[in-house]
């Protein structure tokens, strides 16, 4: 006790704890889908983990870095389980901020006063896209190069400024191993350092307003005479506990994963990714893994030359509009209620309409734009069916949401 | 004391104080913003390339490696010259209007400096995969019985002609690249140095 007490006199231990554990009032009726924060703070410790683990096998160098991976997975002790855990874990990584998204959508917990929460929130989406970006040049595959070589290209199609800022990103004329060294700066020091402070800020602001529920009402309008909400019951234990349970599940599944189809297909790991760069030879199909395929449609549905500056151009600048649409959503969302359970059938069908919209062009993102017939259309025109929808759920959102049939909040979560 | 404070002095000093902090900062940003530009090694990597077509046959194609990037140079036989004026009305830029897409000693109707030598770089103006040869002509190339010859990107299925002009209604935008290059003798082309231009 006296070692606490001598803690405490030079550092808050006792307060930050009570704080934010044990004294932290969250509502009682917390769901299913409240387990996905947590379990992405999870997976971003367990990619530091296996990342710090690879790194030690892992080499830099577009002479040496295929060889290397290959190395890790047959010769390293154990290198084949740390590297799947990381492959592997990069999508369960996006799968739980994914869900964890939805769920602020499903229960409004992006509106007022959390709009912030959910800005660190897209930050930390963002800076998650680019650890990903970075992350794939590494193995030095041919999807690696590949991949790198197009997105990279889609600076180029800035006006003006364009070839010069991509050959800054580079470091050269063209991928090579200036841009492997410098992707692996950014993936190992850059972007970890810059997750690991966005999650922290992310944090604080959910402390300072405290967390929404699935009824979207707040719980700080009511409180005893200790100034405890009546409807909030202290993290620790009961959301530690609770968010154990979940971590045991969603390790069983991951595992699974890992241990029995690490490639999931392809989803997770490429095929063309196990053959080595080759400047010469363009895979068949280059697309990025699924997490990213939304967007990537999105920029392939744009191919309307009349546009002015041309459709690469535009297809970009929807790229981009896509990901930036949802920074907005706190101020689009113009709905008097927060949660799905008392909005009207408009949010609920646009909510819908918009998953499977995702959904779809995450799909069409992984097949060749031009070849594939599904249903009536080639999966150019779905694509550009998906785009449409995309932006409408966001633009027309001030006005559906306002028009919406709202059922009355009640007073005390159920 | 408090009399004593002269708040403009105080003003001005934090002012001026923070000012010499920021443009420290910006300055100190420079040369780490520029350290990632490409180094002299790479620069040096992308030094001019000779290439010798003496024994370049007519209808062969040879690629070699200029910036890291796929150059190709084929050389064309009458026949194959002959075909790129009929296919004009399936091309989206035929007459290599795009300046940006070659020197301007290649805008012209082979976009070459000698009529039977092309010089491109073999990526793709989509977003840069490496497209195919495909010389066989018809049915038998697998792209269609009108199929004239020319290149193919299996990427995304945009089409060129062997000048390496862009098909129209396919993603690419424009028409292969012409690097810049010259030659020093009949056969021996340097990649990478522009042609001087004569008087035209």
């Amino acid at each position: 006790m006296s070692l606490l007490n001598w803690i405490d006199d030079r550092f808050p231990l006792t307060k930050v704890w009570q704080e934010h554990m044990a004294q932290y009032y969250a509502p009682k009726n917390f769901n299913f889908w409240y387990y996905f924060g947590s379990l992405s703070l999870l997976m971003l410790v367990l990619q530091i983990v296996t990342g710090i683990v690879l790194t030690m096998h892992y080499k830099p160098d577009a002479d040496l870095a295929f060889a290397s991976v290959e190395y890790i997975m047959r010769d390293v002790p154990g290198g084949w389980f740390v590297r799947y855990l990381h492959g592997v874990g990069a999508s369960m990584f996006f799968l739980t901020v994914y869900l964890h998204m939805f769920r602020a959508m499903l229960y409004g917990s992006h509106r007022h006063p959390r709009e912030l929460i959910w800005l660190l929130g897209m930050v930390i989406y963002v800076a998650l896209m680019a650890e990903a970006f970075f992350g794939y040049l590494l193995p030095w595959g041919n999807m690696s190069y590949w991949g790198a070589q197009v997105i990279i290209s889609l600076f180029g199609a800035i006006p003006g400024i364009g070839e010069p800022l991509a050959e800054w990103i580079r470091g050269d004329f063209v991928i090579s191993d200036a841009t492997l060294n410098r992707f692996f700066a950014f993936h190992v020091i850059l972007l970890p350092l810059l997750l690991a402070l966005l999650v922290y800020l992310h944090i604080v602001a959910l402390h300072k307003v405290g967390s929404n529920n699935p009824d979207g009402i707040e719980i700080k309008k009511n409180k005893d005479k200790d100034g405890i909400p009546v409807d909030g019951i202290p993290f620790h234990p009961y959301y530690t506990v609770k968010d154990t349970f979940g971590v045991a599940v969603f390790m069983a599944v991951f595992l699974a994963i890992v241990f029995f189809v690490p490639e999931l297909g392809g989803w997770f790991l490429e095929k063309d990714n196990f053959a080595p760069a080759d400047i010469l030879q363009t895979p068949p199909d280059i697309v990025p893994l699924w997490y990213l395929t939304p967007y990537y449609s999105i920029l392939r549905a744009v191919t309307f030359e009349w546009l002015p500056g041309g459709a690469k151009l535009w297809g970009v600048i929807a790229m981009g509009a896509a990901i930036v649409m949802f920074f907005f959503l706190p101020w689009l969302d113009r709905a008097k209620v927060r949660s799905i359970r008392y909005r009207g059938w408009l949010y609920k069908t646009f909510l819908m309409l918009f998953v499977a919209t995702f959904l779809m062009l995450g799909y069409l993102g992984t097949k060749n734009p031009g070849h594939v017939d599904i249903f009536w259309f080639k999966n150019l025109i779905w694509a550009q069916i998906g785009l449409v929808m995309y932006f409408a759920f966001f633009l027309l959102m001030p006005i559906y949401t306002r028009l919406d049939r709202t059922k009355p909040e009640p007073d005390r979560v159920r | 004391m408090a009399d004593n404070i002269n708040n403009d002095r105080r003003r001005v000093l934090t002012t001026v104080t923070t000012g010499v902090g920021l443009a420290g900062a910006v300055a100190l940003a420079v040369p780490l913003v520029a350290s990632m530009k490409p180094s002299a090694r790479a620069r040096a990597a992308g030094a001019p390339v000779e290439v010798d077509i003496t024994d370049l046959a007519l209808g062969q194609m040879k690629v070699v490696e200029w910036r890291g990037k796929p150059v190709w140079i084929l050389r064309r036989d009458e026949a194959m010259l002959l075909e790129l004026a009929s296919i004009v009305d399936d091309l989206s830029d035929p007459d290599s209007a795009v300046v940006e897409q070659q020197p301007n000693y290649a805008r012209n109707a082979h976009r070459s400096i000698r009529p039977d030598v092309l010089v491109v770089l073999g990526v793709c103006t989509h977003l840069g995969c490496a497209p195919s040869k495909n010389f066989d002509k018809g049915a038998g190339s697998g792209l269609g019985d009108d199929w004239v010859g020319g290149f193919f990107c299996p990427c995304h299925g945009s089409k060129f002609d062997l000048s390496g002009r862009v098909y129209k209604n396919v993603p690419a935008p424009t028409n292969l690249e012409v690097p810049p290059h010259t030659y020093v003798s009949e056969n021996l082309i340097v990649i990478g140095i522009d042609e001087k231009e004569t008087a035209a």
